[in-house]
């Protein structure tokens, strides 16, 4: 599957928050959407997963039929009165449930799947959060935030179960983030969004060789990352 | 609750008036109705109006508050009704219950739940009122269906609210379901009240009285708490 994201216009009563957006996401490919807080991510990650229909523009899929979307939002919006597994369990068709095990299994959830969300720590309730967006096997998951207020190294943990579960499942993935590092860490491509009304402003791909990599290297390149995203959103 | 059976015999036994029957007396009055039959016979004759009323008016409030809750219109439409249903004094819907549809069963029910339905309604929709939006969206998101998602997204949090309308609900129901004996039926707990009334026998009407608040309390014990503790199991 992939994905033609057009989007002419929208707006909240006549203020424009997204104009002239536009960009593709292919199969299995990671991209990273930056720009200044308040410029409309929230929004146009809710435009792509259906959930508002009010804008002028069109969202293209190239498989046809309605695909199935995973998100992942800022909080981990787990239902605190069912356990771990329930939570899966509860978005899924049956004939998924041993699938939604086995995800439990690789991503080191097995153990607390009859704990209630309330007795996890955050940086574990993110990752039932990210075990639940893919457990429904989706063609494109989406993260909103995913990783803010996490500290570096729970960030980083947090990376790798997401990771973990993408190489598991062949899907695409479309994150949100006004963190370059985090994003260079994920992303073959980067996308640097402007205030609003938001469109893109440019495109930064990550070297083959450098992705999704914790090579000095790479590092590096996320910190040059950092510096180019920088002066993007400082210009814009 | 022993000392307050002591003293009242005491008392009783210092004042030697028959209309302050001492404890001993009521409790024998209890044992020989309870023998006859005549105890238990009205006993499950008063619960079961309580039970019935009970649940009509709980289901019936309960899908009001969701409705008036959720939906700002059905609100709009119905609160001056919900007012005037609050206001109402308990005696005039049981009179005009009465006298519209006559002194039968369903009316003297009718009664009963009518009077307890605004209530639930009001507290259930506060519940409505607070429900967590972003855990509506994730549901959404992952295309749960309008069942499961009152199911297992709705109801968990009205919980406390239905809790709160259940304990004073069965309080106020069982007061209204004597009244509605005592007016316009030849049997139950009311009916014996009035009976013994005319009598001026206090020993039986504490007999009835004292019976009817144990049966209340047991409900309360093995029914009301257990559900409580198994729905709120999951807070820490």
């Amino acid at each position: 599957m992939s994905l033609r994201v057009r989007i002419r216009d929208k707006s909240f009563d006549d203020r424009p928050v997204l104009k002239g957006l536009e960009f593709d996401l292919g199969e299995r490919e990671i991209v990273a959407l930056v720009g200044p807080s308040g410029c409309g991510k929230t929004t146009l990650l809710k435009i792509i997963g259906g959930l508002d229909l009010d804008y002028d523009g069109t969202i293209a899929w190239t498989d046809a039929g309605s695909p199935r979307i995973g998100t992942i939002f800022q909080e981990p919006r787990l239902l605190p009165w069912r356990t771990v597994r329930q939570n899966l369990i509860l978005v899924l068709p049956p004939y998924a449930h041993p699938a939604a095990d086995e995800l439990l299994r690789h991503l080191g959830l097995w153990p607390f799947r009859d704990h209630f969300p309330p007795t996890l720590s955050l940086g574990m309730a993110r990752r039932v959060a990210i075990a639940r967006a893919f457990a429904i096997a989706p063609e494109l998951v989406l993260l909103d935030e995913p990783f803010v207020s996490l500290d570096p190294e729970m960030a980083q943990r947090s990376r790798d179960v997401l990771l973990e579960a993408w190489r598991q499942r062949a899907t695409s993935v479309l994150l949100v983030t006004h963190d370059p590092v985090g994003a260079a860490a994920l992303a073959d491509r980067i996308l640097v969004m402007s205030p609003r009304p938001a469109r893109i402003v440019t495109q930064i791909e990550v070297p083959a060789a450098q992705r999704r990599s914790d090579h000095p290297t790479a590092l590096q390149v996320a910190a040059q990352l950092e510096v180019v995203v920088g002066q993007y959103l400082a210009r814009t | 609750m022993l000392g307050f059976f002591v003293l009242w015999e005491a008392v009783a036994r210092l004042v030697g008036n028959p209309l302050l029957p001492p404890a001993s007396n009521v409790l024998v009055a209890i044992a020989r109705e309870t023998a006859s039959g005549a105890l238990p016979e009205n006993l499950a004759i008063t619960m079961a109006r309580v039970v019935l009323a009970f649940v009509t008016s709980m289901v019936l409030g309960t899908a009001l508050g969701l409705a008036m809750g959720v939906w700002r219109r059905v609100d709009v439409a119905l609160d001056s009704w919900l007012t005037v249903l609050l206001n109402l004094p308990a005696l005039v819907v049981i009179v005009l219950m009465y006298v519209w549809f006559g002194m039968n069963e369903v009316a003297a029910i009718a009664a009963v739940a009518l009077n307890k339905l605004p209530s639930t309604a009001v507290t259930v929709r506060e519940g409505a009122r607070a429900l967590d939006r972003d855990l509506l969206e994730m549901a959404h998101s992952f295309g749960m269906r309008r069942w499961p998602i009152i199911r297992h997204v709705v109801l968990p949090q009205i919980y406390p609210y239905l809790f709160a309308a259940a304990r004073s609900g069965l309080a106020i129901i069982w007061k209204i379901v004597l009244v509605v004996e005592l007016l316009g039926r030849s049997n139950g707990v009311g009916f014996q009240i009035q009976v013994y009334f005319q009598l001026f026998d206090v020993t039986g009407i504490l007999a009835y009285t004292l019976s009817f608040i144990l049966v209340v309390q047991l409900i309360e014990w093995a029914l009301l708490q257990p559900l409580e503790r198994r729905a709120s199991r999951w807070r820490r």
